[in-house]
Formats: C-alpha cells, structure tokens, sequence
C-alpha cells in the first residue's frame, strides 16, 4: 500500500517538474522566474545523453513502455500523457506493434527517467543509472510481477548449476597464468563476475549450489568489497532477490571496468577458445568494459579507483568541462573601509594598508579563465546587510594569519556536554558567530558564541509601537527579554542529521529523519517551511555559498536543489546507487557534490542537473566533503579513514591521506587553502600539507587523457599534526576568517 | 580469517527452534517442520537487512553504539511499526529456561502496576546540552590542556562514580580541558550511614563520654568510613571554626580526637582531605584564645595536643608535592619571630616546631632561646604584666626547658657549667643548665631502667581534665593522645591494687601519658580502649612491676585509696622511657609498634619505624 502511495508521489513529482517549465498553474513559480532556475526539457534531454553514449535504442523503448505501462496500471492517466508527449510516442504506442515507429526523442524520455527515480525505472533493467526510491515493499514488487520479471529475466538463462564453479575456476586459472602485466587488470573482473554467476545461481534456486559456489570463492575477492559480499551472503533465495536494493543497483547498472585493449583481446580469445559462453554472456550483458589503448594498468592504481558499488567511472563521464573558476566577487566600496580602518588606526597603519588592498581589487577584477559566466545560474542581489558583512570579511581577512607547515592553527574545540550520544550534527556560521547541533531527540539547538546573545523580534502588537524610522530600527525590533545564550527549535520528528547556516545568518536548515528539511528563522527562532520532497531519512544539507539555494541528500538516493521560496525542489540529481550520505557545494555555486553509500562522489551541474564528474576510489561510504576554497580541489573522507584528494578540472584523484582509524565525519580546508584539517570518530584532528599536496601535482596530458593515476605514498610527509581528544569524536571542523581552528563534537563519556 | 568470517556470516541462521517457539507463543500450535525452516530462512534475511540498515542510521548517528532506536529508524524504513516503548534496563533483557527436552531465550515482560509508577519518585533530570570551549595552542602531538584538578576531587569524583552509577547515569564526568573546578560533588549516603553519621557526631561532641569513646573507638577502627570521610572533614573544619570563635575548648578538644581517631584508622586515606583538617587542626595550635577563661583553663594542652597531631600528619602526609612539613614549619616559624605574637600563639608555635623533632628544635628552637629568655624575663620580672602574660611566659618557658633539655644534653659536651648556659642562652641559661644535668642524670639512670616521668595535673573543673605530660626529657616523636577514659576503662581494671573505681556519672577522667618513645606507649593505651587486651595487660602490668605508674588522686588526699568523691580527677599513667631508657623501652616498645603497624596496614609502617628510630637517637 505504502509502495503504491511512494510511486504516486513520485508521479506528482514528475508532473510538477515536467508543467514548471510551462509555468502554467503554479503563480508562485512564476513571480520568481527571471531569477529561479526552470528545469529546461533542454537540459533533461541532455541529462538523458550523458547517462549513456548510446543514441535511442530497442531498450530504451521498451523502457519507456514499461514506464507507461506501470502509470496507466495505476490510473496515472495524467502522467502517462505528459510522458507521452514528451516521448514524442504515438498514442498506440503501447501496442507493442507500434514500438518500432516510435523512436524519435525517446532519449529525452528516458531522461525523465533518469531524473525520476520513480518506482517503475528502478525495476527496469535497461536504464542505466536510474536509481529507485528506496525500498519496495514486497507487497508492491508482487503486483508488479511482469515488470520484475523482466528485471530479473535476464538471469533466467539456463546454465548447469554445477559447471559454474568449473567455469569460474577455469577463468581463474586462466587469470592466474597470464603475463603478469596483464593479470591485474583481468582480475577486476572477478568481483563482478562472480556476484553475477551467484545472483544467477541463486535466481534459479540453485539454493545449494548458490552457496557452495559463494563459500569457495567469496574469499578471493578484494577485501573492500566485504560489505556487498555480506549482504549478498544474506541473500540466498529467489524470494530474497525482490526489493533487494544491493540486487537492484547490480541488475540496474552494468560494473564499469577499465581495461586495455591487449588484456580484453585475451580475454576475449580466452574464453572464445573455450566456448565458455555462461561467462561470455554475463561480461556481455552485465559488464560495461571500458577499453583503452596502451599499457596496462598496474595492480596499484587498480585498487586506487576501484572500490565503488559499480565499478570505476567510465572516461566519458568525467570529460565534461567543469567551470571551477571562482566568481568574480562583486565591488563593493572600499572606502567605507578604508575610513573605518583609519578610524581604527590612527595613522601610520593606512598606508600600509592601501598596497594590499590594491592587490585584492585587481585580483577580483580579474576574470578567473576557468569560471562560470557571472549569471550562469541566477544568484540572489547582495543587500546591504550581506555587503556590511563583505567588508567585515575583509577587515577579518586582513588580519588573517598565514599558514603553512611551520605555522600551524590554534584550535579551539567546543564539546558538547551531557548530549548523551545524541549529537549528530553541527555547523558554525561563516564569522563563527553562532553554533548549532542536530540532535538525535529531534531538536535543533542554536547558541552564541560570542558575548552577544541571541534574541528573538518583539511580537508584531510590540514591533508596531517602535519607531520605524530610526536609525537603530534593527536593535529595536529585537526583545531584550528573550536573550539567551542557547535557543531551541522544536519541530522534526526524528533525529536530525544533517544542519547548515544561511550566509546572512538570518535562516538556518535542518534535515531530519522524517524526511523533511526545515528552514528555521534565526530573527525568530520558528520554523518557516518544511520542504518534503525526500520520502526516507535526509542525510544531509547544505546552503549554497550565495544563499537562497540549497541541497539535500538522503536515503532515496537522489540530491535535491531546492530554492528556500520553492516549496518543491528545482533539480533533482539522480544516479547514486546507494543513500547520499553528503552535500556539499561548490563556492561558486555552480555545482554539487554528493557523497554517497555506493561509495562514489558525484558533481553536479546545478544548471543543467547532469551529473558531470564520478570519482571513484573509496572504500567505503563518503561521509564528508570539502571543496578547496579556489573551487579546483576537492576532498572527501569516508569510512574507511581515509581522505582522497581530487582534481575537479581533470576529474583524477590526485592524492591520498591515510593516518584516520575511523569514519572521518568532517574536512575543512583553511581559507587560504594551505592546511587541510580532517575529524574523525577515531578522536583526532588531523592536519595536512595540502599546499604540498597539490603543488607537487604535475598533471601530464597523457594523465589527463587516460586516468591512469600515479599516486605517490606520502601521507606521513603531508601529516602536520595530530591532536587528540579524550574522548570526543570531531563531528565538525570550521576556520574562522582568521584561520583559527574550531572544531566541535558530543563528549562521550 | 576474512574467509571463514564471510562463511559464517553465509551460514547464521535462526534454529527453526526459535520458530517453533514463537509460532507457540502465538497460539500457533504444530507448525510443520519445512514451514520452520522456510520462516527461519526468511526472518534471518530480514533480520539481516535490518540490521545493516540500522547501522546506517548508527553511522549517520556519529556513534559507535547501535541504538534500539537505530533499529526502530530501520524498521520505520521497511515500512515496518517500529517497537514501541521497549526500553531495558538489563544490557540483555532475556531469561533463559530449559525443560522438556527444549532450551529457550525469553523476553520477561514483568506486570508493572501503573501506581506503582505513578508514585516512584522522577528521577533527577539528566543534565541539559551545554557547550564548552577549550583552546589548544599548536602543539602536535599534545592533547589535552592543562586540567586544573584539585587534589582530592579526582578521588572524589571515582567514589561517586561507583556509588551513583546505577541511579543517575553521571553524564558529566571529567571533561576534557574543563578548566573550570568541578563543583563539589556532594554523593549520597545510604539511610544507615546517615543514621551511622548523625549518632558518631551527635556522640563525639555530646556529654556522654562512654558514648563518646566508643564513638571514637569506632571512627578509629571502622573501615567502612571513606564514604562519610568528606562530611566528617567538613564537620571538623566547620566545627573547629565556630568553636575557636566561642572558645569552646571542651569542644575543640572533642573535635581534635576525633581527627586522631581519625587518623588512627588505617583504612582512610586522609591525603585528599588534609586542606580541611590542616587549617582546624593548626588553629587549635595557634589560636590566640582558645577558652573562656585563659588564665585558668588549661588550653595548653589542647594546642600541645594538637600540636603533636600536627607533627604526625606532617610525619605521614608530607610528601615532596606537599610540602606540609615545610610550609607549616614556615608557618610557625613566621608568626613566633613576630615581635607583637600573643604568648598563647607563642606557645603554640613552639609547640608545633618542638613536636616536630629534635632537628627543628636543633636548628629553630636553640638559636632563639637567648632571644626568647629574654622575652620570658621581661615579662617574669618586668614590673607591671598581666596575670595572663605571666602565665603564658611560664608556660613557654617550661615548654623550652622541656623540648630543649634533651636536645641539648645530646649536643653540649659535659660537664655542664651554669654560667656557660648563661652566656651561650641567656636568661634561660640556669634552669637549661639544671634541667640538662637532670636529663644527664636521667640516661644515666636508664639503667636502673626505672623513670617515671610524668604526673598531671588536672583542673578543678569537673567536666574538663586535661592532663599534661610535665617533666618528660625526651623529643621524641609522640603520639598524642588524650584519652577520656571513662571509669570502667579496661587499662584500669587490671592494675593491682588499684582502688575500687569510682564511678560517678559525671566524673570525666582523663588518661594522659607521653613520655619519649611515647609514640608506643601511647599506642598501647589507644590499643587498650580500643582492641581487646594483649598490649594492655603486657605493657601495663610491666609498667605496674617496674614503672610504678603514678596515679594521683588530684582532688583527693595524696594518699587515698578510696575514691569516695564523685569529683574526681585525674591519673595519669606514664610509662617513661626518657632518654635514659633506651635499651629496655626499645626491647618492650618494638613489639607493640610492630603489632600496631601490622594492625594498621601500610601507612602506618612509617610510623612504626619512627619510634624505632627515635629510641635510638638518644645514644
């Protein structure tokens, strides 16, 4: 039933999304329209063209057929026109005589799909990349029965259950025996191979044999893999297989593997000579290879890439132009500061001054190469507030001190007593003013760090006696009998996991595992708006660097763009096939990167909603992201404790940082950009050479072009420090404006 | 080893058991074996699948935990009610019962009255959130700031730990970097220890004196006290602080046996709680006025009582952390070099600097007898004094003699000549000079191994009698000891020919004795009204056939052996073992220092060896 009611939300949600554009019954969309976003059919059409080179194709149709079909079976009678008319398919199209005639544009339909991540698409073998909502409720995969079926059918071919283990040693003797340079490179298919070979077994109730074949070889596969292989080792019946989500993301996108032509060649002749057609089948059906000229990859830059739920990133999807560049910061008028300054300084210290600032200007005036037009994606006007707060940013910036191996940051750490383990998430605003915590009893808690408390605006009888003209109307509105150090916001239903700051300090957002994001007024210390959108626990969320915009991930697998006067969301980024477990964005607002449970790291293009990097490597769920404050880097830390380092511009992992024991929850880089400071569960705050990092970096063309990475093992040279906690993991990591060190995490006794 | 790990994880199923169990406890009689293991297979998976689903929620939880309400998140994905309302107490809520051939796991699910609960008390209210910042200048490596800890509180802090941890979980706890002092923890007594509290100080500074020895007996032995040691440290130090104000001196008294009793019991560490007992107990020392009426009560002996208290803490407490010793030296030194110092607190100084040993006396006391006497003469033969400067120039002139002599015999090369004395000390000169040569006289007579030292002297006021060692030549290291002995005190009953006692109800007797070596012979006196009898009827009858202890009927004709009066007061038994006894004292004195070490377990040991040593430093 519950299944029934997901599928029809996501209907409504393709409905909105598809009538946006067209602006037709929904006024509030349109007062804002110079400024939002609208979800072009343009860019869902070139969604649809990156998720997979292959122009309109058989599958595709049948897809989207089988789309139709699930709509009209459950009266969607609205949505299966609209998806119709998109499709360009003739009204017969669902007589499956007519499927040939239908082909045109069916590639942006199948974009739509993509976007979708509706129930129907998940179930669809052929659609690469789409994602379900979540878990289906068995109940509802047995009304669907024809359409898994298809799922499921392509592994119902018929094979001697016995000859599997014959066939899978045979290919591993094979493996075993070749040159040396190529075994490594043929040893990825292992894993893919041997999950598929089980899955069939298992599909065909082989039940016995399933096992036995799982006992003899699961030990053989790469050690990162263990998580996957326990849930598969769970799955032993035919009936298990239904709304597995492990299963699906297997069937529903096809393991990318990277090997060289000479090593595929011998595959291929391989099993060719050896009529081994069971094994032929499952590389041609459930394996994309990837196949590059030149010398084979060694065993080494293997394993750096691999690890992900679906093998690495195949070399077109990170071939997209990616605008890193920062955007120019708007002028602001320097002499409003430069009199304060002088104010301040009395004399001497001006002119002193005056170079720098100079430097600044030019700096800004200068247009980076490599950003974003400046109204690439409509930002909100600075007010006169935000411009106050640029020049404190500059002021505070002036005074920042420099950092770099010798000259480490001070941290100050602020542990949150009596949480009770109910800590989980944190987040400081952009002058370290104000602290906030998610906690686990569904409350959202707000304190002051600075002698300045927090205060709520007078009621609107009181707000009517102030005198609106004065000059001090904002110290007036305030209600001084409210001030108090903390506050706290009462409105989730489940644990809050994921808390960001507005820019301006006036919004705060949580995201809750009842689904919901809430946006909480700091004037007022009420909640705004609920955005509900995600149907499962959202992991997290964060503001755009510019305000107004914001991403949530969560465990239905998609990241949503909303605006906050949007009550839906504007872009939906599908193609994760595990829960987003974090959100970051890029600092100039352009793009998205999501971490994610399938153990990827996703960048999205926020104009287009087209996925434009995938970068694999982890081996395990993503938990914190970070991007470099020039916007060309980008790390990540997952739980494996590791940090991975990546070039955005060439879309490659340029370094590894191993020293964390634990789930690292939180990465920050200083603002400069020279230290890069991650926290772990394992209680530790760790500080890295990241100038050195990435200075040491010389990406050759022939890097580029490939992927093949050369990673050097310095993690030990790049470790400036180490600070340890008692006991208190570091949940979050902030750098005020001067690059002090904050951190923050639940002492846990 | 991942391999066989990964096997398992394969083979883990429910026992079809447990299917048949539940199916049961849902009225669902015979269930047919394949069905068993059809739904054994299927919960397995599921259970599984939840699982690993709640330990997303685990993660995304910042926590190392798996949480009933991670399962319950779980659940609420699969579209699955969550468990409402479980909660345990129990870390495994399962009962386990065997019979009929089947073995089984069970939840209790207890009947709970709703009154019951109802009316149960709320619990304390956890603590809010709160947030604390700690700065941490670069240094790699480091960790945790400094922590300003007070000693003690750490220990404190443990205790409480251990008695609270099942009512209020102390979320609190040490924090990291807290740079502010924790506020005192105050932990809770049991109803009895309350009840056990009130009696002990209802009984140590009530009027009742057999009530209050026990009292004491049971302080000093009782090794159930550390929970209560923090409220009788705070009962003493308040105590001694409103008393020394009302010049209660029978109550400081009190309060001062009861720190002696306290520091007799071996199974109290009193490290942690000397900044309150230190400060009560140097105030009895120094205080100006310690009573209502200076010039006839005998506060003179409470501060050398106290004074005697304080050389011993600073024997077993001084450390090299500390210090005790040479700050309270430091402390008495300060305020006896003060010109304008009351006599009271002049006494009182020298007092504690002469308890301490005969090095101090060595190096602070005999460098200033010249000055001193000076100061004695002024007033003993200046014209116009006060009866109470008299009395106290008296009294610090014979406390200089006493600690002096010994010291001085030991250091000054016979013979001994009295104008020498006047010339290297003054005023004072004479009398050192005789009070040496009977010192002399004295170690020469140790070989008659017969000294009695010793008499008391006691006031004509009935409700206090303080005794007081007069002529006793020795420095050493003594125990003090004021022992109330009430009129069926065991250490008299075996005497020969002692009198029937008297025993009227409010005669209060006091038992005093020092001696050198007195560290043990005192003991043996604590020992008799505490333990049972062995030291008491070896050491006392001794003393009975070789001592001749003095008992003087002070009130009573010198000579009476009836104790008719109801007002009567006190004895004194001294077992000496001046200087000039040393060999005997030594042999007898071992023994029972040894005994008292054994009894009282490690820290003692110092005290035991001291006495040792003191007996031979008179060579």
């Amino acid at each position: 039933m519950a299944a029934v009611q997901g599928g029809m939300g996501d209907a409504d949600i393709k409905t909105d999304i598809k009538t946006e554009p067209s602006a037709d019954g929904f006024g509030n969309n349109n007062a804002n329209d110079g400024r939002v976003l609208s979800a072009s059919p343009g860019s869902s059409s070139s969604t649809g063209s990156n998720k997979q080179t292959a122009p309109v194709t058989p599958e595709d149709q049948q897809t989207l057929l089988a789309v139709l079909q699930f709509l009209k079976k459950n009266k969607l009678t609205e949505s299966v026109e609209i998806l119709r008319r998109e499709a360009g398919l003739p009204e017969n199209s669902l007589d499956p005589k007519a499927n040939e005639s239908a082909g045109a544009g069916s590639g942006g339909a199948a974009g739509i799909v993509d976007l979708e991540g509706g129930d129907a698409s998940s179930l669809l073998s052929r659609v690469t990349g789409s994602s379900s909502a979540g878990a289906q409720a068995p109940t509802k995969v047995a009304e669907d029965q024809p359409d898994v079926s298809v799922v499921l059918s392509a592994y119902s071919q018929q094979g001697d259950p016995t000859l599997y283990k014959v066939y899978y040693r045979d290919l591993k003797k094979f493996i075993e025996t070749v040159l040396d340079c190529h075994r490594a490179e043929l040893s990825q298919v292992f894993y893919p191979l041997f999950v598929h070979m089980y899955l069939e077994l298992v599909y065909n109730n082989h039940e016995s044999e399933a096992k036995a074949f799982f006992e003899k070889f699961s030990g053989d596969q790469e050690c990162y893999y263990e998580e996957d292989l326990r849930i598969l080792s769970g799955l032993t019946k035919k009936e298990h297989m239904r709304g597995n989500e492990t299963l699906l993301d297997f069937r529903t996108s096809k393991f990318v593997l990277r090997i060289s032509r000479d090593s595929y060649q011998l595959l291929k002749r391989h099993l060719q000579e050896r009529q081994n057609n069971q094994i032929w089948n499952i590389i041609q059906e459930h394996l994309y290879i990837d196949i590059f000229d030149g010398m084979p990859r060694s065993k080494s830059q293997i394993d750096a890439m691999s690890g992900s739920l679906a093998g690495e990133a195949k070399r077109e999807a990170n071939k997209t132009k990616v605008y890193y560049g920062l955007l120019k910061e708007p002028e602001i008028e320097l002499p409003l500061d430069d009199e304060d300054e002088e104010a301040e300084n009395e004399e001497g210290k001006p002119k002193k001054k005056k170079p720098k600032k100079d430097s600044v200007g030019s700096k800004s005036k200068k247009q980076d190469p490599n950003a974003p037009s400046q109204n690439r994606i409509p930002l909100p006007e600075l007010k006169d507030s935000d411009k106050l707060d640029k020049i404190m940013y500059m002021k505070e910036a002036t005074k920042r001190i420099r950092l770099g191996p010798d000259n480490l940051p001070s941290v100050c750490f602020y542990t949150f007593l009596n949480a009770y383990q109910g800590l989980t998430a944190v987040d400081l605003t952009d002058d370290s003013s104000l602290i906030a915590g998610g906690f686990a009893d569904s409350t959202v808690r707000v304190w002051s760090v600075t002698p300045k408390k927090l205060r709520k605006v007078k009621s609107a009888a009181d707000l009517n006696l102030i005198d609106k003209e004065s000059d001090d109307v904002l110290e007036r509105i305030m209600d001084e009998k409210t001030a108090s150090e903390s506050k706290i916001m009462y409105g989730h239903s489940g644990p809050v996991y994921g808390i960001s700051f507005s820019p301006d300090r006036n919004y705060l957002l949580s995201s809750s595992e009842d689904g919901t994001v809430r946006l909480w007024s700091l004037l007022t210390f009420t909640c705004l708006v609920a955005y509900k959108g995600h149907n499962y626990p959202v992991w997290d969320t964060q503001f755009s660097p510019y305000g107004y915009y914001f991403v949530s991930g969560g465990h239905d697998r998609v990241a949503r763009l909303w605006a906050t006067d949007h009550y839906q969301p504007l872009r939906i980024f599908s193609g994760h096939l595990a829960d987003i477990t974090c959100t970051r964005f890029h600092p100039n607002s352009n793009y998205v990167a999501t971490g994610s449970s399938d153990r990827t790291i996703r960048l999205w293009d926020v104009l287009s909603g087209n996925c434009v990097r995938i970068f694999t490597g982890h081996k395990g769920p993503i938990h914190s992201l970070a991007f470099s404050p020039n916007g060309k880097f980008l790390a990540s830390g997952a739980t494996d404790g590791r940090v991975l380092l990546w070039d955005i511009g060439h879309g490659l992992m340029v370094g590894e940082l191993k020293g964390h024991t634990d789930t690292i929850y939180s990465l920050r880089f200083s603002r400069d950009g020279e230290i890069l400071a991650s926290g772990s569960m394992d209680n530790t705050v760790r500080l890295w050479d990241a100038m050195k990092a990435f200075d040491d970096l010389e990406t050759d063309d022939f890097t580029a072009a490939t992927g093949h990475i050369h990673l050097q093992d310095n993690s030990q040279e790049l470790l400036l420090g180490t600070y340890t906690t008692k006991s208190t993991p570091v949940i979050h990591l902030h750098f005020t404006r001067r690059n002090l060190l904050l951190a923050a995490g639940a002492f846990n006794p | 080893m991942a391999e066989e790990r990964r096997q398992k994880h394969c083979s883990v199923v429910l026992p079809t058991e447990s299917m048949k169990a539940m199916a049961e406890s849902v009225g669902v009689g015979q269930l047919q074996e394949d069905s068993c293991v059809a739904l054994s297979e299927e919960v397995s998976y599921r259970i599984k699948e939840i699982a690993q689903d709640a330990l997303k929620f685990m993660h995304h939880g910042k926590r190392r935990k798996l949480t009933t309400s991670d399962i319950d998140n779980a659940l609420k994905l699969k579209n699955v009610e969550p468990l409402y309302g479980f909660q345990s107490q129990e870390f495994i809520p399962f009962r386990f019962a065997s019979g009929g051939g089947r073995e089984l796991h069970f939840y209790e699910e207890k009947e709970v009255d709703l009154s019951d609960i109802i009316n149960t008390p709320l619990p304390r209210v956890p603590l809010d959130v709160s947030l604390k910042a700690t700065k941490e200048q670069q240094k790699a490596e480091s960790t945790e700031p400094l922590k300003v800890v007070k000693p003690g509180q750490e220990e404190e802090g443990t205790i409480q730990g251990k008695s609270q941890g099942t009512t209020t979980p102390d979320g609190k706890g040490k924090e990291k970097g807290l740079i502010r002092l924790k506020p005192r923890s105050t932990h809770e007594l049991s109803v009895e220890q309350q009840l056990y509290y009130k009696e002990i100080t209802e009984a140590c500074v009530g009027s009742c004196e057999a009530k209050r020895a026990e009292a004491l007996q049971s302080i000093a032995t009782d090794p159930g006290l550390y929970q209560m040691l923090p409220r009788f440290s705070t009962f003493i130090s308040e105590g001694v602080r409103v008393n020394v104000v009302q010049n209660n001196l029978a109550l400081l008294i009190y309060l001062m046996r009861m720190v002696k009793a306290l520091m007799d019991n071996p199974t109290l560490y009193l490290e942690k709680y000397l900044h309150e007992l230190i400060p009560a107990v140097v105030t009895c020392i120094v205080s100006k006025q310690l009573c209502l009426r200076p010039d006839v009560d005998n506060h003179w002996a409470l501060r050398d009582f106290a004074a005697r208290l304080m050389a011993q803490s600073c024997k077993t407490f001084s450390t090299t952390t500390n210090n005790i010793q040479s700050r309270i030296t430091k402390t008495f030194t300060k305020s006896w070099l003060d010109d304008k110092t009351q006599w009271t607190t002049r006494y009182g100084c020298i007092a504690g600097l002469a308890e301490l040993g005969s090095d101090v006396i060595k190096t602070l006391i005999i460098p200033r007898l010249a000055v001193e006497g000076a100061r004695i003469k002024a007033v003993m033969e200046g014209p116009v004094v006060s009866n109470i400067d008299k009395i106290g120039a008296e009294h610090v002139q014979s406390l200089l003699l006493k600690h002096c002599a010994s010291v001085i015999a030991k250091l000054r090369p016979q013979p001994d000549n009295v104008d020498q004395y006047r010339t290297d000390y003054g005023y004072l000169g004479p009398m050192l000079c005789s009070h040496v040569m009977k010192a002399r006289t004295q170690a020469a007579l140790q070989a008659q191994q017969v000294n009695r030292t010793t008499l008391t002297i006691t006031q004509p006021r009935p409700t206090l009698s303080v005794s007081q060692s007069g002529l006793s030549g020795s420095s050493g290291p003594r125990t003090p000891s004021i022992i109330k002995v009430p009129s069926s005190l065991t250490l008299m009953s075996p005497r020969p020919g002692t009198p029937s006692q008297p025993s009227p109800p409010a005669t209060k007797y006091i038992v005093m004795a020092t001696s050198a070596g007195a560290a043990s012979t005192q003991q043996v006196i604590t020992l008799s009204s505490s333990q049972s009898a062995s030291p008491v009827t070896s050491t006392v009858p001794s003393a009975t056939s070789t001592l001749q202890p003095l008992v003087k009927l002070e009130s009573g004709s010198g000579a009476g052996l009836t104790a008719s009066r109801p007002l009567q007061k006190y004895i004194v038994v001294s077992l000496p073992s001046s200087a000039s006894s040393s060999l005997e004292t030594k042999s007898s004195v071992l023994p029972t220092s040894i005994s008292s070490s054994s009894l009282d377990g490690g820290m003692k040991l110092e005290r035991s060896e001291s006495p040792g040593a003191s007996t031979q430093s008179p060579h």
